[in-house]
């Protein structure tokens, strides 16, 4: 395996950045395999670390799955927000409301957020509820 | 997932799933498609002639951004032979509106059209930062909209157009017929799915936008690298908004065709609306001339309400009786210019 993270662009626009100390642009690093539950436990600290990708945590094996867009919202959510995380997700997604684009695409044409993430993605959530 | 090729040219690879209709297309066929569709909303209403002036409420945003740049591009396609102008409202938010007058200010210069900026200042004497520090945050939405549509039509007359087109889109016209229908006011339900409205001595006011989704416009406006302003009101506590405007999405997440469901539920009550048409009759505003359904239009009841400290007067029945008790309006008061809008009025002094 050439390795086991992967380095994605986010962006956020139309007023979303606000939430994200007002930054449009973010790079960031995951793990190749995320917790199935898209907890953070584990992976908080794993873009240094050698930790294999079936970690255990004690004795209990964490279940693991690819990293999908799903896990990033939940990443972001936990990592790089700042202020009402209500505004950013609900019921375990996107508010209704915020488009996503997955490499300049409409996410809907693919996969939503079940969508496995690559090295080198590029994801763009703008927010469609600020102003006319 | 394999990338799906456009339903549309079945050449390049899809990159929108359409929420009216479900198809997906790629950036060319939904460039074309969009403009087309906004085209046939404008020839079907028979919105605009040959030669007419045309100002596009401007406000920075994305609907009025994107507006523009369509407006235009429909204009020279299509040869409307209209005149084009930006007309921008400024409230006198500091922090907001100065940001996003700056966005427009650049598309005058992207789009190579006149800019008019009027201000709440220069024509009420009030900037809307004075007027929540006079009444705080509780009502300042109905200082703000009875301001903004007044200026709007001031403005349109001097730069002596025929037409006002807004970028109310189609989830805005949905969220206000739900709200309509939720306060059980059926004369506005009807009237706020017109594409057109037009008052006795008002400028037209039209909305091209009216079957856009807003998905689609911000999409238009990604792809194509629009540069607009996106911040939320800092006094905008328009709590009722938020909710319907929830409440639609939540109903579009299930259903995209609801935002257009719902227009047609509010145009399918316009006509039942016209058999008891029991509406106040239009006059003019004895104090500035504008059209108003009583002897004063709201904008100079809201406005002698601030004056003299009584800026409830406009908002409830009690407070209104009470000021109208408390005798009348003094002299030295400030008051709106009056209203001609046939002709171009003169500029205003701002009294200090
Ligand atoms: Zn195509
Ligand atoms: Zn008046």
């Amino acid at each position: 395996m050439a390795s086991d993270t992967l380095s994605l662009k986010i962006e956020f626009g139309g007023g979303l950045e606000l939430l994200f100390s007002n930054i449009r642009s973010h790079k960031i690093t995951l793990p190749h395999l995320v917790p199935i539950d898209n907890s953070m436990d584990g992976t908080s600290h794993v873009p240094s670390s050698s930790t294999p990708p079936s970690a255990t945590d004690g004795d209990k094996p964490i279940k693991t799955k690819p990293a999908d867009v799903t896990y990033l919202m939940h990443y972001l959510r936990d990592n790089l927000l700042k202020e009402r995380a209500e505004l950013f997700m609900e019921n375990g997604t996107v508010r209704p409301g915020i488009l996503v684009l997955i490499n300049d695409t409409d996410w809907e044409l693919e996969g939503e957020g079940e969508y496995e993430l690559k090295d080198g993605d590029e994801i763009v959530f703008i927010s469609t509820l600020h102003g006319g | 997932m394999a990338p799906a090729s456009c339903a549309l040219c079945k050449m390049s690879k899809a990159i929108l799933k359409r929420p009216k209709t479900g198809q997906q297309i790629c950036k060319d066929c939904f460039f074309y498609v969009f403009e087309t569709e906004v085209h046939h909303t404008i020839t079907t209403a028979k919105l605009f002639k040959q030669g007419d002036k045309v100002a596009i409420g401007a406000s920075g945003g994305k609907d009025s951004t994107v507006l523009a740049h369509v407006m235009k591009t429909l204009n020279d396609r299509y040869q409307y032979g209209l005149e084009l102008f930006l007309l921008s409202i400024d409230e006198g938010i500091t922090g907001y509106r100065d940001d996003s007058l700056e966005t427009v200010k650049r598309n005058q210069q992207q789009y190579d059209m006149p800019l008019k900026i009027l201000s709440y200042d220069e024509l009420y004497g009030w900037t809307m930062d004075a007027i929540v520090s006079q009444i705080g945050k509780k009502n300042n939405c109905t200082f703000c909209g009875v301001f903004r549509r007044q200026a709007l039509d001031r403005g349109a007359a001097m730069l002596d157009v025929d037409h006002i087109v807004t970028g109310h889109n189609a989830d805005d016209i949905a969220e206000t017929v739900l709200m309509n229908i939720m306060r059980g006011d059926i004369a506005r339900l009807g009237r706020c799915t017109m594409i057109c409205t037009q008052g006795e001595d008002t400028i037209k006011r039209s909305k091209p936008f009216k079957y856009a989704y807003e998905k689609e416009i911000v999409m238009y406006a990604y792809f194509k690298k629009l540069d607009y302003f996106s911040t939320e009101c800092i006094y905008s506590p328009d709590a009722y908004r938020g909710h319907a405007r929830a409440f639609l999405k939540d109903l579009e997440a299930a259903r995209p065709s609801a935002i257009i469901d719902i227009i047609h539920s509010g145009e399918a009550f316009e006509v039942r609306e016209e058999v008891k048409a029991a509406q106040k009759t239009q006059q003019t505003c004895i104090r500035c001339g504008y059209m108003s359904s009583n002897e004063l239009c709201k904008a100079c009841t809201l406005l002698e309400g601030l004056e003299r400290g009584m800026a409830n007067s406009a908002i409830t029945e009690r407070a209104r009786k009470k000021m109208e008790a408390s005798g009348p309006a003094p002299n030295n008061m400030r008051s709106i210019p009056f209203f001609q809008s046939s002709q171009p009025i003169l500029a205003v002094e701002a009294p200090s």
